[in-house]
């Protein structure tokens, strides 16, 4: 890819979220727009991520979020040309504790007055929706057959294809490693192959953001969280359809259309060191989830361990702005472990503020000022 | 001439061909890791005991670089498919 010195906008990091507002911004009209990336395009935090997309929240903002974004993704291959790889089979979200329940039960209204037609099912209709699960120990289900999953890696990749026809440049293994303030204003940005002037620099670095706005001078809050994952050898379809999630029973499990089955939790210790490695005890730990839910799955063999990071926040919502002492440097980060769910909405929502001065689904409330403020926006519904 | 090496399966997990491999090489997915994430190469049962090499050598062919300079990309554990009930059984008995 030729290296040019100037860019109408440049975009750091090749993830879902990246990549998005880099279509968007082509999309609105805009020029010679530059996507950034250390590694290859969906390398980071969204190939590694358990891909799912729901719109099963506790929070108005993000019900709304969710369901633009299920809404989003049933017409997402046709938007970019490209498979990817949708797959609406439900969460099947499992509650073990009343207070738990409770909030559910909360939830489910919040999400039918916003018209997502959520219900709250038996233990008999749960064990229709996942034949087999073992579940005698919870005490109640909410289930959404438009939730589901898509390919991450399909999905980052066809907007990268969308993008790179309507002129979009994506320069792989390319690290920033400085921004460019002049008088408060961004004016690029200096990487390892060399710098490139603009006025409009993105930040969608993901687990790396608050390194990257620290290089323009912008403090935020946020931290990144190693989160392990393991994956089966594909079988045969029916094993575990639905997502199963569970907020005290800290899991989600789901079969791909494609055969394999994806396993993760919230980690123990919170580790931020920054590494992704693999672990025994998780293997041993997730391996001990899996045959306990899904009992007939023992002699289905693990292929595959991996981790990824979760760039965190506070308040576990995103950070979507431009940056209050940097004209024109916007962040996009934070996302908390639902950046692959949120970025084709957010994506479309920051490019839209950039271009246009307004956006379809609001993110005014998304700007950082808000933990100086106190105004956290508290989620319940996040594993 | 036609091209007979291109409905050869290169990935026999993922039932990937070399006519595949080859159109997202010239598309710009030069790294084994990419062609593994866009094809699914490599995430079969075997984990790209039989493709790695491969691919890595239609890299190199279209990169023009030597073999030894193409990344075989990440390898993770584990390093052979172990059944769940086994590791739920936990790693001291």
């Amino acid at each position: 890819m030729t290296w040019k010195n100037t860019a109408e906008a440049i975009v750091i990091g090749g993830g879902i979220n990246g990549t998005s507002v880099a279509y968007n911004l082509a999309k609105l009209g805009m020029k010679n727009i530059v996507v950034l990336e250390k590694n290859t395009v969906c390398s980071g935090s969204t190939g590694r991520c358990g891909a799912g997309i729901r719109a099963q929240w506790g929070t108005e903002m993000n019900c709304r979020f969710g369901l633009a974004c299920v809404e989003k993704f049933e017409q997402l291959s046709d938007e970019l040309g490209m498979d990817v790889g949708l797959n609406q089979s439900g969460y099947l979200m499992v509650a073990y504790q009343q207070s738990e329940y409770e909030q559910l039960q909360k939830n489910v209204a919040l999400q039918n007055s916003l018209g997502y037609m959520t219900k709250i099912v038996s233990r008999e209709e749960a064990k229709e929706i996942c034949p087999g699960v073992a579940v005698d120990d919870a005490i109640g289900f909410t289930f959404n057959h438009r939730d589901g999953h898509a390919d991450p890696f399909l999905t980052t990749f066809a907007y990268q294809e969308a993008a790179k026809r309507m002129g979009v440049t994506f320069h792989k293994h390319t690290e920033v490693t400085g921004v460019k303030v002049h008088n408060g204003v961004a004016a690029g940005v200096v990487t390892t192959r060399g710098e490139i002037d603009s006025p409009l620099v993105i930040n969608a670095a993901g687990p790396y953001s608050q390194f990257v706005a620290k290089m323009a001078g912008v403090d935020i809050p946020n931290y990144s969280e190693r989160h392990e994952i393991i994956i089966t050898e594909p079988v045969e379809p029916g094993v575990c359809p639905p997502m199963l999630m569970s907020f005290s029973g800290n899991y989600y499990l789901q079969q791909r259309p494609h055969g394999s089955i994806i396993g993760g939790c919230s980690p123990e210790g919170h580790p931020a060191d920054y590494t992704l490695g693999a672990t025994w005890d998780f293997l041993e730990h997730m391996s001990q989830v899996f045959t306990k839910l899904l009992p007939r799955a023992k002699d289905i063999r693990v292929v595959r361990q991996w981790s990824g990071l979760y760039n965190m926040t506070p308040d576990r919502q995103p950070i979507i702005c431009e940056a209050e002492n940097v004209k024109g440097f916007f962040l996009s980060c934070g996302y908390s472990g639902h950046g692959f769910m949120f970025g084709p909405v957010t994506g479309e929502a920051l490019a839209q503020h950039i271009v246009l001065g307004k956006s379809d689904i609001p993110i005014d409330m998304l700007h950082y000022r808000r933990f100086a403020e106190g105004k956290l926006l508290i989620e319940p519904a996040v594993v | 001439m036609e091209d007979k090496t291109k409905d050869i399966i290169v990935c026999r997990c993922e039932e990937v061909t070399m006519g595949e491999v080859r159109e997202w090489i010239a598309k710009g997915y030069d790294t084994f890791d990419e062609l593994k994430r866009l094809l699914r190469v490599g995430m079969g049962p075997c984990q790209g005991r039989g493709c790695r090499e491969i691919i890595m050598r239609e890299i190199a062919k279209a990169t023009g670089r030597p073999m030894a300079a193409v990344d075989p990309g990440t390898f993770r554990p584990p390093v052979k498919p172990v059944k769940l009930g086994v590791l739920a059984k936990g790693g001291d008995n």
